[in-house]
């Protein structure tokens, strides 16, 4: 039995995002359809709500990321909350200690969220942990382990596209093992109902046990393509190409990279996706990230409406007495 | 100093008896079973009615922290601990700051320990100089004047295999014990938990299953080759358990050892990153665990240890990866073995056996491990019965890291005897 997981508060609601594993459908249905009603507000003229007002967003991050820590900026910014970016080098911060002198520091200026990306699994987790009950955390990547906001903007990316979960073929394609979008898509996949979620890459970067999380694997992506309703691809990161794992990136390209004709045995109207930034000629080919089938960069502006969803669901949960202690 | 310890229940694996009888100690041995040998007047009484009485507890693996990082523990706070866990005998891993490659460490170790006056502590020496697995120590004056009782590499790989082979050798040639633990690093990669359901979960980075097989193939393979006696120490993979298990059928002069948190843990205990049970080995599956006990109910596996790593608090303060391995075992090792029975794997005397007369063995220490006439009055009286739960704020270890807070353990040490003196218990 798992002790119920510090993101949810005594009322099971959201009070950190730190993963989608153990999350119920229903809340990441409310995500989802908040975000819907939050996407309409970056086409108007004034792209400001004025939800969290008052409220200040830390952006805390040890590791290198520009688009990511944008979008949740333009997302704390459009719900008017304030944002502090803080962008830590890691060398000066990798001990614990220093890690909770810091949480102390920026819990003693008054802020009501962190958004925190790190380089190790279970960072955001930690943080949460130790945290003073009145800030939450949102997890904007912690090492190989989750990405949950990234995965439900793809949630929502396929919604948009392909309404009824209940009724999909996904494939996920690349570098599994190292991957924390890969890890939150899963679950989000398999919470929302998706019969049928396939791993496709050499059995390097799958990890042995994936079929633990709910998936089937696939070492062709000739079979792996087979008939499915979305292909969502993963980044290779370059240091992979260099060791054991791959022989090179010609060669990986060869077997996994999605071409045209790749494309054509997934379904006609299968769309396709990537969590950027891409490398063209590697994964895929520019051909198909440029194509009709892409949504890739809807998924950048949807990511700034499911972030907005996000942080107004879990700032906005009403009053604070209520909650339990961390 | 005569002792009489009367009504207690003696186990005393070692000649397997079990049985309600007195002890009669004088001059730190103990002299008598049954009746007082003539002209035999005690000073001290101690009444065991409803207390086990057993040899005082040998571990063959527990950190002290002293020298090198007190801040975690020093010799006198650990081997407290270890009196008021019915520990007797500890052996120290080399891999202290300075590391025991010397013999004069081992003798400050020894003289440290002697002082504190809580346990005898063992230094194992290192096998290799500075643990660097290149160079060989001067293993025969770190047992002639530093008095350790077996040779190791503590944690620190010998990646060549040539050194490993010749280490073998001149231990071999030496009489000297070499204790093992296996590992290829270049394998377990910087892992930190068993590569496997909870590895692939968490996005930790896992150890495979061969980063200890195939180390243990290597070892077996030189030990035939070498003929040196040796030990592994704290097993955590039930293939581990069954390779050393033939080679021990055919006859090589081995033994192996589990912790006795690998005994009842798995990965699955890390739950949502919990980083007391960041240990290394890792806790691998429960196939393994279930391997683990089989392995020692049928006498496979000789000996359990606490392999007792203390920590400051901030070392499991951080994201797991980040944090230090290891628990402080101390306080937990008898009861969590004591489970072992009442789990129906093994009779109490087997058991017993695993942290008395075994461990003595493998140390090539006739003195110690048992209740006969003749031997150290090493002694450690225990209350079956009485339930206790785990509050690491109340252990004794200055390291209070343990994933076994709130257990609800029996076997709680009432009085250690070292050398015929009471180093724990009320005083009289």
């Amino acid at each position: 039995m798992t002790p119920r997981h510090v993101q949810l508060d005594g009322e099971g609601r959201l009070r950190h995002f730190i993963t989608t594993e153990g999350l119920s459908r229903q809340i990441l249905t409310e995500i989802l359809d908040t975000a819907e009603n939050f996407a309409t507000v970056g086409s108007q003229k004034i792209k400001k709500v004025p939800l969290l007002r008052g409220n200040t967003i830390v952006n805390l991050f040890f590791e290198p990321s520009t688009r990511t820590r944008t979008t949740f900026e333009l997302a704390a910014k459009r719900l008017s909350a304030d944002v502090l970016n803080l962008n830590i080098n890691t060398s000066s911060a990798s001990k614990g200690e220093s890690l909770l002198d810091m949480l102390r520091n920026l819990e003693a200026m008054g802020s009501d969220m962190f958004v925190v990306r790190h380089n190790q699994s279970g960072a955001a987790q930690f943080i949460a942990e130790h945290v003073a009950p009145h800030i939450s955390i949102i997890n904007a990547g912690d090492g190989s382990h989750a990405h949950p906001t990234q995965a439900m903007l793809d949630m929502f990316t396929i919604r948009r596209h392909k309404p009824d979960f209940t009724r999909l073929r996904v494939a996920i394609i690349g570098d599994i093992m190292h991957s924390r979008v890969a890890r939150s898509q899963i679950h989000a996949l398999n919470i929302l109902g998706v019969p049928e979620i396939r791993v496709v890459g050499p059995q390097t970067l799958i990890p042995q046990h994936a079929a633990h999380l709910g998936v089937h694997i696939h070492h062709s992506l000739e079979t792996g393509l087979k008939d499915v309703d979305v292909v969502m691809m993963l980044r290779l990161q370059r240091e992979r190409m260099e060791g054991a794992l791959l022989p090179s990136a010609e060669e990986y390209f060869a077997r996994f990279g999605l071409t045209q004709a790749k494309l054509a045995l997934a379904a006609p109207d299968a769309i396709v996706m990537h969590p950027g930034p891409i490398n063209r000629g590697v994964e895929i080919d520019s051909s198909v990230a440029d194509g009709a089938q892409s949504v890739i960069l809807e998924q950048v502006t949807n990511g700034i409406a499911v972030r907005m969803a996000v942080m107004s669901l879990v700032l906005g949960r009403g009053p604070r007495s209520e909650e339990a202690a961390p | 100093m005569k002792i009489l310890i009367k009504n207690g229940r003696l186990i005393d694996p070692a000649v397997q008896t079990d049985r309600i009888a007195d002890l009669h100690i004088a001059d730190g041995r103990i002299i008598a079973q049954d009746q007082a040998p003539d002209g035999f007047s005690p000073d001290q009484v101690l009444d065991a009615s409803g207390l086990h009485v057993i040899p005082g507890l040998i571990d063959l693996s527990a950190r002290l922290r002293e020298p090198g990082q007190e801040y975690k523990g020093t010799i006198a706070s650990e081997t407290r601990a270890a009196a008021a866990a019915g520990i007797t005998t500890l052996c120290m891993p080399p891999d202290t700051d300075p590391i025991i490659d010397t013999p004069a460490v081992a003798e400050q170790i020894i003289r440290q320990a002697h002082d504190a006056g809580f346990a005898r502590v063992i230094p194992l020496g290192a096998l290799t100089l500075g643990l660097a697995g290149e160079q060989l120590a001067e293993m025969a004056l770190l047992r002639d004047q530093g008095q350790c009782g077996a040779i190791s590499n503590a944690c620190q790989p010998i990646n060549s295999a040539h050194v490993m082979r010749s280490a073998m050798e001149y231990a071999a040639s030496c009489r000297m014990t070499v204790f093992l633990h296996a590992d290829v690093p270049d394998l377990s990669h910087r892992g930190v938990v068993h590569e496997g359901v909870v590895s692939t979960r968490l996005g930790l980075r896992g150890i495979p299953e061969a980063a200890e097989t195939v180390s243990v193939a290597r070892e077996l393979m030189l030990i035939e080759q070498t003929g040196v006696r040796a030990h592994f120490c704290h097993l955590s993979s039930a293939h581990s358990v069954r390779l050393i298990a033939r080679a021990i059928a055919d006859g090589l002069p081995i033994s192996m050892g589990v912790t006795a948190h690998h005994l009842h843990l798995t990965e699955m205990d890390i739950g949502f990153f919990d980083s007391q049970c960041h240990i290394l080995p890792p806790l691998r599956t429960q196939r393994d665990r279930d391997g683990l006990r089989q392995g020692l109910a049928n006498g496979e596996i000789a000996i359990i240890s606490s392999d007792h790593q203390p920590h400051d608090a901030d070392a499991k303060l951080a994201p797991f990866g980040e944090t230090e391995p290891g628990i402080s075992g101390l306080e937990t090792l008898l009861p969590l073995s004591l489970r072992m029975v009442d789990d129906g794997l093994l009779s109490l005397p087997a058991l017993l056996a695993k942290l008395t007369c075994e461990p003595a063995r493998i140390l090539g220490r006739s003195d110690i491990g048992s209740l006969q006439p003749g031997s150290r009055a090493d002694i450690c009286l225990y209350d079956p019965e009485q339930p206790w739960t785990v509050d690491p704020s109340r252990f004794v270890s200055q390291g209070h890291n343990t994933p076994f807070a709130g257990w609800e353990l029996k076997g709680r040490v009432t009085h250690t005897l070292l050398d015929g003196r009471q180093v724990f218990g009320p005083q009289p």
